[in-house]
C-alpha cells in the first residue's frame, strides 16, 4: 500500500541541490521587505497628513509702522491680538517682546500704572525689560528679531526669537539702536 | 396558510404565545427559545453578540454593592448617557471659530430643554469621578492582580481616554476659560521627549550647529492643534477627537475590557 518516493535525481554539477526552496526563501524575503517598507511609507505619509502646509494664521514675519510712531518709554499693544507682540521704545532703541508667558503660555497685560506685565493666569510679573520678578515664570520674556526695512519701516521676525537666560539679547537682532 | 387557520380557529393567548414563538420570525431572532433551563441560560449569553461580552455566571458576591459600589457599570452607563447626549448636541453645535460659543448659548437658551448641555457636562465630571472610584475599588480589592492584570493595564488606557475625552470637551464652549486651559495644557505637549520642540532630547534632534529638526511648526503641539496655538483648527481637531476619534477607541477598548473579565474567570471574589 505504501508509496515510495522516488528518489531525488542527483544534483548536477554546479547546480545547488534544492534550488526551488532557496528561490523561495528569497522572494519571501523580498516580498515582506518591500510590504514593511510600503506599510512604513503609508504610515508616515499618513502621520505626516496631519501637519498642515498652510495656515490660517498671522505670517512670522510682518511689518510694524514706522519707528517714530513709538514714544519712549511706552509699551505699544497695537501687534498684541493680532500678532502677540508688544514693541517697547527706551532710551536707546526698541525691541519686540512676545506677549505668551513664560509660565504656561497665557497673555499677560501691561498695567501702566505699576509699570509691569502681569499675567492673569498665575500671577507672573514681568518689568517693562521683559525681566520676571514675582509669580511662577521661570524666566523672562523672550524677544523676537527686529529689524528696519528699507522703507523705513520695522520689521518683526517671529521665527527668530531670543531669550535672556542664555545671553541672546546681546545678539544682533533682539535689539534695534535707534 | 394552514397554520394561519388553526391559530385563527383555537384562538387563546397560551396558543398565542406558542405559535409566536414557533414562527420562523421569532425563532430567527431568538435561536435559543426561552432560557428555562440552565444551558439555555448559557446559550443565551454565549449567542448574543451584546451578552456574550458578559460572564455567564456571576458569583453571588460579585453583585454585592458593598464589593463592586457598581462603580464600572456606573461608569458604563455615564458613557452611554454621554454618548446619546453628545450625539444630540452635535445636531445644533458648528465647531468653528463664528458659531461655537453662540450655538453653546443658544443650546442654553433657545434649544428646547436647555438641559441637555448640562446633563453631558454634569455626566462628564460624574463619570470621571466614577471611573476614579471603579480603579479604587479594583485596587482595594486585589483585582488587579493575576489573571487580571492585562484588564487593569486596558482599563489604565481607558482612564486617560476618559481624561482625553474631558479635555477635548472643554475647548468646545469656546470661551475664555476653554481658550486658556487648552492654550496652558496643550503647551504641555511641547515638552515630549523628542517630539515636542521643547522637550527632553529636542536639542539633540539638530543638524550641526543651531538647525533644529523639530520646531513650533512641525511638533507634538503643532500637530495637535494643527496650528501653533489655540485657533479654529485647533477647534476643529478637537472636536473630531472629542466626537468621532476617542470615543470609537474608547468603546472598542471596553469590548475587550467587558470580555476580558468573562475570559478571566468573572468578577473577583472577596479577599
Amino acid at each position: 500500500m505504501s508509496k515510495v518516493n522516488p528518489p531525488r535525481p542527483a544534483a548536477k554539477r554546479g547546480e545547488p541541490a534544492d534550488a526551488g526552496r532557496r528561490s523561495f526563501f528569497s522572494w519571501m524575503s523580498l516580498a515582506w521587505v518591500s510590504f514593511t517598507a510600503s506599510m512604513l511609507a503609508a504610515g508616515t505619509a499618513t502621520a505626516r497628513f496631519m501637519f498642515p502646509n498652510v495656515l490660517f494664521e498671522p505670517p512670522l514675519t510682518f511689518r510694524a509702522g514706522r519707528p517714530e510712531e513709538l514714544q519712549v518709554g511706552i509699551v505699544d499693544e497695537r501687534f498684541k491680538d493680532s500678532n502677540q507682540v508688544w514693541l517697547v521704545r527706551d532710551g536707546g532703541g526698541i525691541y519686540a517682546l512676545s506677549t505668551t508667558c513664560t509660565h504656561l503660555g497665557c497673555t499677560p497685560n501691561w498695567l501702566s500704572a505699576e509699570q509691569k506685565f502681569k499675567c492673569p493666569c498665575h500671577g507672573s510679573g514681568f518689568y517693562i525689560t521683559g525681566i520676571n520678578f514675582e509669580g511662577p515664570a521661570p524666566r523672562p520674556l523672550e524677544r523676537f528679531a527686529i529689524d528696519l526695512a528699507d522703507d523705513g519701516q520695522l520689521v518683526i521676525d517671529k521665527g527668530r526669537k531670543f531669550q535672556q537666560e542664555k545671553g541672546q539679547w546681546e545678539l544682533p537682532g533682539a535689539y534695534l539702536e535707534f | 396558510m394552514s397554520q394561519l387557520k388553526d391559530l385563527l380557529s383555537n384562538l387563546s393567548p397560551a396558543k398565542l404565545g406558542e405559535a409566536i414563538q414557533k414562527s420562523q420570525i421569532y425563532r430567527s431572532v431568538f435561536r435559543v427559545g426561552v432560557p428555562v433551563s440552565d444551558r439555555k441560560r448559557m446559550l443565551v449569553m454565549l449567542g448574543n453578540v451584546f451578552l456574550h461580552l458578559h460572564p455567564v455566571k456571576v458569583r453571588k458576591s460579585g453583585i454585592r454593592l458593598r464589593f463592586t459600589w457598581c462603580m464600572g457599570g456606573i461608569t458604563f452607563f455615564l458613557f452611554l448617557v454621554l454618548t446619546f447626549t453628545g450625539l444630540l448636541l452635535m445636531f445644533y453645535y458648528r465647531p468653528t471659530i463664528e458659531y461655537a460659543y453662540v450655538d453653546i448659548i443658544d443650546l442654553r437658551e433657545q434649544v428646547p430643554l436647555g438641559i441637555m448641555r448640562e446633563i453631558h457636562r454634569w455626566g462628564a465630571h460624574a463619570m470621571v469621578i466614577s471611573v476614579w472610584l471603579h480603579m479604587f475599588r479594583v485596587f482595594m480589592t486585589g483585582s488587579y492582580k493575576p489573571p487580571r492584570e492585562f484588564n487593569w493595564g486596558v482599563g489604565v488606557i481607558l482612564l486617560v481616554l476618559t481624561l482625553l475625552l474631558s479635555f477635548t470637551g472643554y475647548l468646545l464652549p469656546w470661551d475664555q476659560l476653554a481658550m486658556w486651559a487648552i492654550t496652558v495644557g496643550s503647551n504641555m505637549a511641547r515638552a515630549t521627549p523628542f517630539a515636542g520642540y521643547e522637550g527632553p532630547g529636542a536639542n539633540l534632534l539638530t543638524l550641526g550647529e543651531n538647525i533644529p529638526l523639530i520646531s513650533s511648526t512641525s511638533d507634538a503641539r503643532f500637530a495637535l492643534l494643527g496650528g501653533t496655538r489655540v485657533g479654529e483648527m485647533a477647534l476643529l481637531r478637537f472636536y473630531v477627537l472629542h466626537c468621532v476619534g476617542l470615543p470609537l477607541v474608547a468603546g472598542f477598548l471596553m469590548a475587550v475590557h467587558f470580555w476580558r473579565i468573562r475570559r478571566d474567570g468573572g468578577i473577583s471574589g472577596p479577599l
